[in-house]
């Protein structure tokens, strides 16, 4: 049995109240136990495919290659069920808690799809489900608010702070130190204490396994570049992991550059960030020189973000891949420019990637392949605010 | 009176033994340094240095405090608004430490923030401080704090939880400096209706663990008869949210001198009984 990562390098590790130890402890044995039980692997595949519809789609954009100067294929994950990766995530804790003993589920969400895509899970699985969420996030979320409680979850509104997703986190966090018995945490991205950055990084793997065989299929080539985007990290993390052994493979994570890197209004953790810790590891953050986590900043509510996986971090350290960041601006240009050249409409999120790739230009050699991470139906009322100022 | 020569750790045991001497356990109020402003925690800081504190346990103003319930999270988010940082706390832990032995409760990334170890260290030091709690370092992330702040001679006060198992607690409870801080109850700090079930045989069975180290209990205690109930069966009792709130809710520093003292006396009789 191989054992689930703690740190990445210096990176992750679990600085969290003692009292969450014990559950910490237990589902990483869970976690290691589920991943090589057949009968677990088996429930999970079925799922994915009848429930997810995996594997999605590796689509050759050829108009948009046209207009970048190589060729692009977009990893399709917008056409998961519930229109993100993130579902990706939630059927697989959800199926690692109901194995676990554990009746009620609690999550964090920003945007609404990690909270829709645990409320659908939970709605499957016949688990309570309560979400945690930021007050000035169910403002301007409100048709995912009405999706989660449709799916018969619970929406906990969150007061504190700026009252978006980092409170919403800590919520959920202290909501589990207190219910740790009886609760099982889905945490929505690639961060939190160990064993989740590995945990999430194992379920979202899937995403680059498919793209590497489909790739191959294709082209009988490895791409020359994976490029997502990157707040929490997780589908950034699924895709280009099962690449890290392909040397010759470029890896590239766009984070948000919100108002621009040297405004201090950015959601970039690995670029605009110090080494500390948030929401229980080691990694990059947004901090002030007292040490108090800033807000993040980003048009894109899943960028935005102060924090980001442990993984990512030691994987800019090494080199390993590289870190850019486009800004508001830039991300809205690609909203429109894929929507119109394509007939897709991309999440925010996943419109830093493509903004990055029409700034950058294709690949001369070879081809690149994009994550499209998410749809952007729900942006569209985020967009058309933007559009009247 | 601690002597100039004594170490935070000596200073942290000699508070413990002289309440064991009069019979009772040593009481140690919590207050969020900065809250509401500066000069009210520095009135709170006084009065608890003149009403009956063995020990004062002084929260540093944290943006994401994972540990804490609605009031001191609610204390912090105020505290970092009226400006208050690192200094503020520092500010406050001079200004009666030569009197009662004071342990900062401050987070992980507070520390990176200002140098890291051995640099927090130095500034503990510097300010009189006799150790420190930090809620975000388990067992297994705290060893080297825990070895700089011991160079330093003072005690890094390591936490256990009602769900910590019974190894993991001995492996805290063996290495502990200072004393052992015993959370009563799953869950985040903040007042309680009552005492948990199970927590005579939770206190009992780390003390075992401890050895000489003394074990104080907190999270929940709210009023002087559950701190009367709690000294029965620790060596210390921490009251925290119960302070923070009369502090936030008095409107002048002399009235929260007045209201945080008068509870802190009324709570000293029920322990000394």
């Amino acid at each position: 049995m191989t054992a689930v990562e703690e740190r990445f390098g210096p990176y992750g590790g679990r600085y969290v109240p003692e009292s969450l130890i014990a559950a910490l402890d237990e589902l990483t044995a869970a976690w290691e136990a589920a991943r090589e039980d057949p009968e677990f692997v088996a429930r999970l595949e079925l799922l994915r495919r009848d429930f997810i519809g995996r594997p999605t789609p590796l689509y050759l954009a050829e108009r948009l290659s046209a207009r970048v100067g190589g060729r692009v294929y977009l990893k399709r994950e917008d056409l998961a069920h519930t229109g993100a990766h993130k579902i990706n995530n939630a059927i697989g804790q959800t199926l690692l808690a109901q194995r676990m003993g554990k009746r009620r589920i609690i999550a964090e969400t920003g945007a609404g799809q990690h909270g829709v895509a645990t409320a659908t899970a939970c709605a499957l699985l016949g688990l309570e489900c309560v979400v945690y969420m930021g007050t000035e996030d169910i403002r301007r979320q409100a048709p995912n608010v009405e999706r989660m409680r449709l799916l018969g979850a619970e929406v906990a509104p969150v007061e504190a702070g700026a009252r978006t997703l980092k409170e919403a986190v800590s919520a959920a966090i202290r909501d589990w130190v207190a219910e740790v018995e009886t609760t099982h945490y889905v945490i929505g991205s690639a961060v939190g204490p160990a064993p989740f950055p590995a945990l999430v990084r194992d379920l979202q793997r899937v995403i680059g396994e498919e793209a590497r065989a489909q790739a191959l299929d294709a082209e009988g080539a490895l791409p020359t570049r994976v490029i997502a985007c990157v707040g929490g990290g997780s589908n950034a993390i699924g895709i280009f992991h099962p690449f890290l052994d392909d040397a010759e493979v470029g890896l590239v994570g766009v984070e948000a550059a919100g108002e621009g890197l040297d405004t201090g209004r950015h959601g970039a953790s690995l670029q605009g960030g110090v080494t500390g810790v948030l929401h229980g590891s080691l990694s990059s953050v947004i901090a002030d020189e007292e040490g108090q986590i800033q807000e993040a900043h980003s048009v894109s509510a899943g960028l935005d973000y102060p924090g980001v996986g442990p993984e990512h971090a030691h994987l800019r350290d090494s080199g390993r891949a590289r870190y850019v960041a486009v800004t508001d601006g830039q991300a809205l240009a690609a909203f429109r420019e894929l929507a119109r050249l394509e007939g897709i409409i991309p999440a925010l999120e996943s419109s830093h990637a493509i903004a990055w790739l029409l700034a950058e230009g294709g690949s001369a050699e070879g081809f690149d392949v994009v994550c499209l991470s998410g749809r952007g139906d729900k942006d569209m009322a985020e967009v058309g605010a933007l559009d009247g100022d | 009176m601690a002597t100039e020569a004594a170490t935070g750790v000596e200073r942290i045991a000699a508070a413990f033994e002289l309440a064991r001497g009069e019979g009772r356990a040593a009481l140690m109020p919590y207050m969020m340094a900065g809250f509401p402003d500066r000069a009210t925690s520095l009135a709170v800081a006084e009065a608890y240095a003149e009403s009956g504190a063995d020990l004062v346990e002084l929260g540093v103003p944290f943006s994401d405090p994972l540990a804490d319930g609605p009031t001191i999270h609610a204390a912090a988010t105020a505290a970092l608004e009226a400006g208050a940082t690192l200094a503020t706390a520092l500010e406050a832990c001079r200004s009666i430490s030569a009197r009662v032995p004071v342990v900062l409760m401050v987070y992980a990334n507070m520390i990176l923030a200002h140098g890291g170890a051995e640099e927090f260290a130095a500034i503990l030091a510097a300010s009189g401080a006799a150790g420190a709690i930090v809620p975000d370092l388990p067992l297994g992330e705290n060893e080297e704090l825990a070895a700089a702040l011991a160079a330093a001679g003072l005690a890094l006060v390591p936490l256990v939880a009602p769900t910590t198992t019974p190894a993991r607690r001995k492996a805290i409870c063996e290495p502990a400096e200072g004393f052992i801080y015993l959370v009563s109850t799953t869950g985040t700090t903040g007042e309680r209706a009552a005492v948990p079930a199970g927590l005579a045989e939770l206190a009992a069975a780390t003390r075992a663990d401890a050895g000489s180290t003394p074990v104080a209990v907190g999270f929940g205690i709210s009023t002087p008869g559950q701190a009367a109930e709690v000294g029965r069966i620790a060596d210390g009792v921490i009251v925290g949210s119960r302070l923070v709130r009369a502090a936030g809710e008095a409107g002048s520093p002399q009235a929260a001198a007045d209201a945080v003292g008068e509870f802190l006396s009324e709570t000293r009789v029920g322990l000394a009984r």
